[in-house]
């Protein structure tokens, strides 16, 4: 008891002392960057010394430019805003969605589409798991196909054409943020959309060597014009895919 | 949050968002409230706010409306956390993701009706002020215009 009180009333107290920084703004600004460049430094600086974060994975393409174009809509409608990409490893997770993601599956999107919350599941292997008309009909009204979702309509993305006038645009700034579009891919792009959404043609070939395993079909079939539904389930097909893991080696990469 | 443990069981659930609107709604709401409390009658030279019953009403509104909705999302949280990682005795996955998310509609009812009520405080926290700005009794006489000043005219 006695001890406390010459303490608290003592000028040797660590905590006069610290009253230089408490009295002096000054001094407590450099206080904080002092303790900041610590945090930081110890952070930051191994991570020059790492080759890569991002380990080089077999299969990961960019996408094409019909792909682009649904991510544009899926990234304007908010779509993230409810649905994650990013499967972590759990294991509740990885059989539920499929297996968790890698750094390298996401390295292409800029920005990513990791998402902060699942009002709806996670999409990250959404591909291949529907028909295209399932989509469609998702799309148009979730209830038709998950009678308790709580997912809106989308249903003008089937009714409205599909605008790729600027997707070369796109391509052309997504390389410059690393994305290895080549020029054959961004001049090809307006092509490589319609060979993309129509059954097997005479440019399928050269599309599917700019972007390997790539789904063609026909697409805009019913109207006979790409919409946007189109290129967002073309989007949605490939989301997870292009990872092969009946090869992937997850052992490979183990520091 | 950012032990590994709980933020397997938190993230991407509506603990995050419960976790949010604590400070959103209780932290920055409540500072820029009482900044406002204390600025209008400055600013409009008035001696006092309109009514302190008020204020009181819209505290009390908003802090019960603060509870209802940061406990439905971190209740909504803590479940749909659980029911992602439930197993059945067989070892099966025990809900599909849609049942989570109506499991969750009672938790969203009340989070409106939290949401309501703290909207509800600002609604008279805005009458407050129209009050005091157009009907409030001065602080003090009128400053008179300092002829020096206003020769320039």
């Amino acid at each position: 008891m006695s001890d406390t009180h010459t303490t608290s009333g003592g000028k040797t107290s660590v905590w006069t002392k610290h009253q230089v920084f408490e009295k002096n703004s000054i001094f407590l600004l450099i206080g904080i960057l002092v303790m900041i460049s610590i945090g930081g430094l110890v952070e930051i600086v191994p991570l020059f010394y790492l080759k890569s974060t991002i380990e080089q994975v077999e299969g990961v393409r960019p996408l094409t430019p019909l792909e682009l174009a649904g991510r544009n809509i899926y990234v304007r409608e908010g779509c993230y805003n409810c649905h994650s990409q990013m499967i972590r490893p759990l294991r509740d997770e990885v059989e539920r969605y499929g297996h968790y993601s890698l750094a390298a599956e996401s390295m292409y999107d800029h920005p990513f589409q990791w998402g902060s919350k699942r009002t709806g599941p996670d999409i990250a292997r959404v591909g291949g798991k529907y028909s295209d008309d399932w989509h469609r009909d998702h799309l148009r009204n979730p209830r038709s196909v998950v009678p308790a979702s709580i997912m809106p309509s989308y249903h003008w993305l089937e009714t409205t054409a599909l605008d790729t006038a600027h997707i070369d645009m796109d391509m052309r700034v997504l390389a410059i943020e690393g994305v290895p579009y080549t020029k054959d891919m961004i001049e090809a792009a307006a092509s490589d959309v319609k060979t993309q959404g129509s059954a097997e043609d005479s440019l399928t070939a050269a599309f599917l060597k700019r972007y390997p395993k790539a789904i063609t079909r026909e697409l805009g079939g019913v109207q006979g014009r790409l919409t946007e539904a189109d290129a967002l389930i073309a989007y949605l097909q490939q989301l997870g895919t292009q990872v092969d893991f009946k090869l992937y080696d997850d052992k490979a990469n183990i520091r | 949050m950012s032990i590994k443990a709980v933020n397997s069981l938190s993230h991407y659930t509506d603990w995050t968002i419960g976790h949010v609107h604590s400070g959103a709604l209780g932290w920055v709401g409540y500072v820029s409230f009482g900044a406002i409390y204390c600025l209008v009658p400055w600013l409009w030279n008035k001696r006092e706010l309109f009514s302190m019953r008020l204020v009181n009403w819209h505290f009390w509104l908003s802090t019960i409306g603060i509870v209802f909705y940061i406990c439905a999302m971190w209740v909504a949280g803590i479940m749909q956390g659980l029911m992602w990682r439930a197993y059945t005795a067989l070892g099966f996955l025990e809900y599909s993701f849609v049942e989570t998310t109506e499991a969750l509609h009672p938790m969203y009812i009340i989070r409106a009706l939290g949401g309501a009520l703290f909207v509800a405080g600002a609604v008279i926290m805005a009458y407050n002020l129209y009050r005091t700005i157009y009907d409030g009794e001065p602080a003090k006489a009128a400053i008179e215009p300092n002829p020096a000043l206003a020769s320039g005219h």
